[in-house]
């Protein structure tokens, strides 16, 4: 049975609605994300997805409905908002320790804390050698973890994941998903990861937001309690995945 | 431990080879210009042709050694030249760079700057530098001022449409991940846009280069008293194509190593780029 859970609440998405001209690309969402939730979205390709994240960083501005950080709309100026994009976003002129620093200066944090934090994200991602080599020196995978490190050194109010690991073999997905759950447990950062691959999201949702095609509207809420670290082979695991294959069932 | 002094062994024997190869292709490079200078030499001395016109590569050697320390016949040793035709091309050059460069690239990141700044930019541009040669002896007369702006004009549209180009080309997503971030559009122009445009404005950069070089001789023939180009026209007058032939090596020589110049900078600034 799934305990009560009673983090407050971080994140509310009230009403989101998005229309290009008369195109309406997202359709009355709500739901709110608790403090240090981990939520993944699935939802068939070209639903409106980059258009929902978007909405959530202001890249665009809702139409209608609001996003609420701690009960004020949201801001990138004011809050601490990161974003790992699909495809490869590390500055290539940068080391990968300047990289990890970037939003963190850009914040204006003193040096000794940016120092700091930019050396525990070296420790936890494993790239304390490679501090002062540029991303290009380096592996694509290896480009991406730095990303990551990136996104979760700002210790993000709001981590947004863009099918981040879309281009890589199962075999370095496996590792970066157990990556991204051990950063997020040891830093608490609430993060939405979208992807359109369901057994990533039973893999590491606390809860999985299903959405329907476009007009995108959430479907279904489901928490998928199981113990971590996961196995893909439970039959539970299974069971869920199953479960929300047959809900999507866009194709 | 074994296995690593292993690795380290083949790496010093890969870096050998790799010496060695260069090495080959230096002097692949050498035997080039020489079968070239010894087909000329050949030529001259077998008579097929003038010597009057087109003077050995051993003459164009001996007056060289001469001009480095005789005045004859144009007023100055050769270093004398050098130092003048450097004066006028590097502050039309470096002039260039540092209007054009800026130009462009707040021209490409700000759209107000661009709609105001670029009709008359594109007015002007198509006019070739030579043009301006009455008007500016008008302005300001045969000085280096004069000189030195004709140069200016020939490396600053490079300069301009270069970084226009490459800071048009920035990356969106870059440019998102910042903005996500919460920095203002300033910061994302200096430390996005201003790093990701550098290929380009090196490549513009380049090509200035090359033009202001290259216009050099143009600009001094407003009446000047001295320079590599004030050379090639005295040796045209007293008819000596040794001292014409001279100036033109020179200057072509002079132009590789700026050119070599500008690599080493180039390469210093663009070391984090990597072909993947």
């Amino acid at each position: 049975m799934p305990i009560e859970d009673n983090r407050p609440v971080k994140v509310e998405v009230k009403n989101l609605t998005k229309r290009f001209g008369d195109l309406l690309v997202l359709d009355n969402m709500s739901f709110n994300i608790r403090k240090g939730e981990f939520v993944c979205v699935v939802g068939p390709t070209g639903c409106g997805k980059s258009t929902f994240l978007n909405c959530l960083t202001r890249i665009h501005m809702p139409s209608e409905g609001d996003l609420y950080i701690d009960g004020v709309p949201a801001d990138p100026k004011k809050h601490n908002i990161s974003f790992v994009f699909q495809e490869p976003s590390a500055l290539p002129w940068q080391t990968v320790a300047e990289n990890i620093a970037y939003g963190l200066k850009i914040k204006r944090l003193p040096k000794e804390e940016i120092d700091q934090r930019v050396n525990q994200i070296l420790d936890l991602m494993g790239l304390q050698e490679f501090r002062n080599s540029y991303p290009g020196e380096l592996s694509v995978s290896a480009e991406q973890r730095i990303i990551i490190g990136r996104s979760f050194a700002m210790k993000p109010d709001l981590l947004l994941m863009d099918e981040p690991y879309g281009q890589m073999d199962v075999k370095m997905r496996f590792y970066l998903e157990d990556e991204v759950i051990r950063l997020w447990k040891e830093l608490g950062s609430t993060v939405i990861f979208i992807t359109h691959n369901i057994e990533e999201a039973v893999y590491l949702a606390e809860k999985v937001l299903i959405l329907t095609n476009k007009p995108a509207k959430i479907k279904e809420e489901i928490v998928i309690d199981l113990p971590r670290p996961r196995d893909i082979t439970d039959p539970r695991f299974i069971e869920y995945r199953n479960d929300i294959t047959d809900k999507i069932k866009w194709w | 431990m074994n296995e690593n002094q292993n690795l380290e062994a083949k790496l010093q024997s890969w870096r050998q080879n790799q010496k060695k190869e260069n090495r080959k292709y230096i002097l692949l490079s050498a035997a080039g210009i020489f079968t070239v200078l010894f087909i000329w030499q050949a030529a001259v001395m077998t008579g097929m042709v003038n010597e009057r016109v087109l003077p050995a590569p051993t003459s164009i050697l001996e007056t060289l050694i001469f001009k480095l320390g005789n005045k004859a016949p144009d007023g100055n040793v050769l270093s004398v030249n050098i130092l003048a035709s450097l004066q006028v091309a590097l502050s039309g050059f470096l002039s260039a760079i540092i209007i054009g460069v800026p130009l462009g690239l707040v021209m490409g990141w700000w759209t107000y700057a661009d709609r105001f700044i670029r009709p008359i930019f594109e007015l002007v541009r198509p006019v070739p530098p030579i043009a301006w040669i009455p008007l500016v002896v008008v302005w300001m007369g045969v000085g280096l001022k004069a000189k030195a702006l004709i140069i200016f004009f020939t490396a600053f549209v490079p300069c301009v449409i270069n970084s226009y180009t490459g800071i048009k080309l920035t990356s969106k997503t870059l440019i998102d991940v910042s903005r996500t971030f919460g920095a203002p559009n300033y910061e994302i122009f200096w430390k996005v846009g201003i790093p990701s445009s550098l290929p380009m404005v090196f490549a513009g950069i380049r090509v200035a280069l090359g033009n202001s070089w290259s216009t050099l001789v143009a600009a001094e023939m407003l009446a000047a008293s001295a320079g590599l180009g004030y050379m090639i026209q005295i040796g045209r007058t007293v008819a000596r194509p040794d001292i014409v032939i001279v100036g033109m090596v020179v200057i072509g020589a002079i132009g590789a190593v700026l050119s070599l110049i500008l690599s080493r900078a180039e390469k210093y600034f663009l070391r984090w780029k990597v072909n993947r």
